[in-house]
């Protein structure tokens, strides 16, 4: 279960492993010039995808299906995004998602950290028990539960609304999230909440102002990786959302190509456009918190 | 917190609450923390029995009914699992399409995560870009990936073919081609994958690898190879071993990229395991023998886990053991 942890910890920079041998200079100057140009090949690769999905985005409909294909549009066609915006309820998909993320997200952050502070800091019978069980929760496959989750709601009358996708994270933010928190929690030094107690702190006071403070790498970084599952989940609003106006943007994208463009025209770069529109918050958040991470395993000090 | 800083006679001092002596918890001071601690976990209590717990007990239940959401569930014993091991025409066709995509995305995904990651721990400078770059791909929402690559896949203007036939290959249909459906999900699987999660683990594990070890090998005249395979690899069989379970699930667990790209189609050609649960329970409502398919799932997810452990004692090394 360590790996996590790893996950977290190789975020950080890479370390040297080849050593330099002055007398084979030459050699390992060609040497690194290969390693370069494998790297830049492999990036053009993986990255080709998305200058294909933007480039597409910006093209005029005709430009879709031209024989061969052009790299770049003739003139990039910006309105396509607004096209989008016209054409389906986007705004209100983009609303529902943030609804549902942001609550989920703060309600995974904030419990997670209350259970972890339980699991790390206090002593009482069965909480050993409860632990394992809650690191064998990781293993689960989520259809086993989805199925009696499904029924729970329907009878609570939530079928179609956004409750099931954030009410269950508000209830401790999942196994993984707890677990994380833990370690952080027992990472930092023990006489930090002695003191405080003998100060006349209470437990929540200590949580607040002592603990949380310290992890804030560790809480970025729960953050950062519920937001981008419940931004990317789509089998649960698959599951318990039935009309367009309460979809959100990974359901509502889905539902979009197949609403059939007037007059028969392709609407790919429509496709291509709204799909940049879904995939651009989450690559911003990476960019902005990818610091986090690596601030995170560093004062965690958790090596893999 | 009260009891600090009090003193107290004999006849005053503070009992251990009787729910705290009942857990056998002795001193009041311990009894005032583990009531704090019980206040903390109760969410995830909660969250435990009403999210998880309770509904894998209703699972279990339910999967021995016929239950179809709008009547009440009636008892048929092993019935719903009968029917699914020799009355289901999709489900033998389904597990094992399954397995076929897990057998090609996970050997193949892991190898390529494993180059990737040897290939970033060169320590070369911009090392950060380019790992970056191999990562974004599995942040792409299965959604977007699935509509992305059905556009690059697509028969006739599609990059992937146009750059096939610069070879003189004339391209499948891919998704509209029933033998070549499943091997472009495959691919779409691997772009997303090979520089995701598995990549960053691999690198870690890499980074874990001492230094000294990879000098002596020098010093023995080990080559490249030799030094891959008697010093980095052995060092990261946890790291494999745990990626290869975490892949394995992964794969058996496929669904959005099938249920958006393909919809298992063409001629279920991509009918994956999941996506007959999902048509069962979810578009049949037939509750109990979505959850006896489920049931059928998590065994196969836990045989095949069993085996792994029993295997791993063979080839994975933990240092210090």
């Amino acid at each position: 279960m360590a790996t996590q942890n790893e996950i977290l910890t190789n975020l950080g920079s890479t370390r040297a492993s080849q050593s330099n041998v002055t007398s084979r200079r030459i050699q390992f100057q060609l040497h690194v010039i290969l390693l370069y140009a494998i790297m830049v090949l492999l990036s053009a690769l993986f990255m080709f995808p998305f200058f294909w999905t933007v480039s597409s985005s910006l093209k005029a409909p005709f430009e879709l299906m031209t024989f061969p294909p052009t790299w770049l549009p003739e003139t990039p066609q910006w309105q396509n995004y607004a096209r989008v915006i016209e054409k389906v309820p986007f705004m209100l998909w983009t609303w529902n998602s943030i609804f549902v993320v942001t609550i989920a997200t703060l309600g995974s952050v904030i419990s997670a950290s209350v259970v972890a502070y339980s699991f790390a800091r206090f002593e009482y019978p069965g909480r050993d028990v409860v632990f394992i069980i809650t690191l064998g929760t990781m293993m689960l496959p989520a259809q086993v539960t989805l199925i009696p989750q499904f029924i729970l709601f329907n009878q609570l009358g939530w079928i179609n609304t956004l409750y099931p996708l954030w009410v269950p994270y508000i209830f401790g933010g999942g196994a993984f999230n707890i677990f994380l928190l833990r370690q952080f929690f027992r990472s930092l030094p023990r006489e930090l909440d002695e003191a405080a107690l003998i100060d006349g702190a209470s437990y929540a006071r200590i949580l607040w102002t002592i603990l949380l403070p310290l992890t804030k790498p560790a809480l970025a970084t729960v953050a950062v990786i519920s937001f981008i599952n419940h931004w990317n989940d789509f089998v649960n609003p698959l599951i318990y959302l039935n009309s367009p106006e309460k979809f959100t943007l990974a359901l509502g994208l889905n539902y979009f190509k197949s609403v059939p463009e007037s007059s028969g025209l392709p609407l790919q770069h429509l496709l291509m456009a709204a799909s940049v529109m879904i995939i651009m918050p989450v690559l911003i958040l990476f960019f902005a918190a990818q610091r986090y991470f690596v601030q995170g395993i560093v004062l965690s000090g958790i090596k893999g | 917190m009260a009891v600090s800083g009090q003193t107290y006679t004999v006849d005053e001092r503070p009992k251990t609450e009787l729910w705290a002596r009942l857990l056998g918890i002795k001193s009041p001071m311990a009894a005032q923390r583990a009531k704090w601690g019980y206040i903390f976990l109760l969410p995830w209590a909660l969250g435990l029995i009403i999210f998880i717990l309770g509904p894998i007990l209703a699972s279990a239940y339910i999967s021995f009914t016929e239950y179809e959401i709008i009547s009440s569930p009636r008892f048929i014993g092993m019935e719903n699992y009968i029917k699914a091991f020799t009355d289901d025409t999709l489900f033998w066709p389904s597990l094992g399409r399954t397995f076929t995509y897990t057998l090609a995305v996970v050997p193949l995904g892991l190898t390529g995560s494993l180059l990737l990651a040897i290939l970033l721990n060169q320590g070369l400078k911009g090392t950060n870009l380019f790992r970056t770059l191999f990562f974004l791909p599995s942040l792409t929402p299965a959604v977007a990936l699935a509509l992305l690559w059905t556009w690059l896949f697509h028969p006739s203007v599609g990059p992937i073919n146009v750059a096939l036939s610069w070879f003189g290959i004339d391209g499948p249909g891919w998704m509209t081609d029933k033998n070549w459906a499943l091997p472009a999900l495959i691919i779409i699987s691997l772009w997303a994958a090979i520089g995701g999660n598995s990549m960053l683990i691999f690198l870690a594990g890499l980074q874990g690898v001492p230094q000294e070890l990879y000098e002596a090998a020098e010093i023995d005249g080990a080559g490249l190879w030799a030094k891959f395979r008697s010093v980095t690899l052995p060092l990261i069989t946890p790291t494999l071993f745990f990626n290869l379970i975490l892949g394995i699930i992964g794969a058996l667990k496929v669904f959005t990229l099938a249920f958006v790209a393909t919809l298992g189609g063409p001629s279920y050609a991509t009918w994956f395991y999941a996506l007959h649960i999902y048509r069962q329970a979810f578009e049949y409502f037939r509750m109990g023998y979505g959850s006896a398919l489920a049931w059928i799932f998590v065994i196969v997810l836990l045989i095949f886990t069993f085996i792994q452990l029993r295997f791993s004692q063979r080839w994975v090394y933990y240092a210090g053991e």
